[in-house]
């Protein structure tokens, strides 16, 4: 029994890096992309759309992407720092799944369930 | 162009460092410097404090990836019920009159200034003894946490999960139509309902309100609040203040700093209040 729970820890111990490391990745692209955007803006000083217009769908944030908008590239970073909460969320599974906690693997996954629900809620505009 | 956007820097710096300090996200500080200071739109003012609340509780998140003080079990089971209120409340901002929302996050923050207060008063921490709660035994919510402050392993247990759920549905309703990490409810629904002690109540609180605020922040996102030339110098200064703020807590003491808060926040959720009502304009 107690070598199998030493083992365990250290197991943890290595899941809890992982996701230690995905979660500042996360963070740190978002915030990349977005200080990319910004410095854009400063310099160019034009946001690529006309008056206080701003692109709030993907299509519109993709074709803006394409043609290097700043607003465009600052919506999909601030996309990304909203999706880090939900990352934080999904690598928690995996945490419980590495736990054998199927309880908690169950209740998590219902927590990302409501969390995507509302995502597609504010997609169809309701 | 480049002035505006220095200013709203800074604020977001100011914002993480103290709403990682305070364990109360951002958008108690943004939201009324953005309407009040800068006569935005509480729509839009609402939208920029989503992103910063999200941007403390993440930059805080991975400074303290490896902090035992976090139940992330209590967090999750909790978080169904302050999900579904976030998107509850998203839902209602436009049906909603503008001025019921002053008042409301007036009154929120009068009540986290109370709450403040009481906790300034309280002193030290004082760990509640009570009965396993069968409940909380089925659903794993009892741990333990090292505390730094006093070199020991403490054992505790929670009880009164309904009430806790209850209380995080309202949080989460609040979090939704005001943009708010709506920390101090948190706190309230997992220390004082719950009995969970207050250290991994705020820690926990730290991390839900970015899983509770991404709930509503799609909305926001889609509908257009989210305006990109404030929410982005918001975003970068408060990830840099979160950073800042969670250095800064280990060695500051936070008594000290919720001395200078609690006037603070009464001064500004009176202003808003009167606002709501129509008494200023």
């Amino acid at each position: 029994m107690q070598p199998d729970k030493k083992q365990t820890s250290a197991e943890m111990a290595q899941v809890e890096k992982i996701i230690g490391l995905i979660l500042q990745i996360g963070v740190l692209v978002s915030a990349t992309i977005i200080g990319c955007g910004l410095l854009l803006l400063l310099f160019t000083g034009h946001s690529g759309y006309s008056g206080q217009n701003f692109p709030t769908h993907f299509d519109t944030i993709f074709q803006g992407l394409l043609q290097l908008k700043p607003f465009a590239i600052i919506m999909l970073g601030l996309f990304c720092l909203i999706l880090t909460p939900v990352l934080r969320v999904a690598v928690s599974i995996y945490a419980f799944a590495k736990e054998r906690d199927r309880l908690y693997v169950i209740i998590t996954s219902a927590v990302l369930l409501i969390l995507l629900f509302g995502m597609v809620l504010g997609y169809l505009d309701i | 162009m480049l002035q505006t956007i220095l200013i709203i820097l800074g604020i977001g710096i100011l914002a993480g460092i103290l709403g990682a300090i305070l364990g109360i996200g951002g958008g108690i500080i943004v939201t009324p410097i953005l309407t009040l200071g800068f006569g935005l739109d509480i729509k839009y003012a609402i939208g920029a404090s989503v992103i910063s609340v999200i941007a403390t509780s993440s930059g805080a998140t991975i400074a303290y990836i490896k902090d035992d003080l976090l139940n992330l079990r209590v967090a999750m089971f909790l978080e169904i019920a302050t999900t579904v209120g976030a998107i509850v409340g998203a839902l209602l901002v436009g049906i909603v009159q503008p001025n019921f929302l002053y008042v409301l996050f007036g009154g929120l923050l009068l009540f986290s200034s109370w709450n403040m207060y009481r906790k300034l008063r309280a002193g030290s921490e004082i760990l509640h003894k009570t009965q396993p709660d069968p409940l909380a035994e089925k659903l794993r919510l009892n741990s333990s946490y090292y505390d730094k402050n006093t070199q020991q392993q403490v054992d505790y247990q929670v009880e009164h999960i309904p009430g806790g759920l209850s209380v995080m549905f309202g949080a989460g309703l609040a979090s939704g139509m005001l943009g708010i990490g709506s920390g101090p409810f948190k706190v309230m629904a997992m220390d004082t309902v719950m009995k969970m002690p207050l250290k991994p109540s705020s820690a926990t609180s730290n991390l839900m309100m970015g899983v509770t605020a991404a709930a509503s922040a799609t909305v926001y996102f889609f509908n257009g609040a989210i305006l990109p030339q404030i929410a982005a110098p918001l975003a970068v200064g408060v990830l840099i203040g979160a950073t800042l703020g969670t250095r800064i807590m280990q060695r500051l003491p936070a008594k000290w700093i919720r001395v200078i808060f609690v006037p603070l926040l009464l001064y500004i959720g009176g202003q808003m209040i009167l606002k709501g009502f129509g008494v200023i304009a």
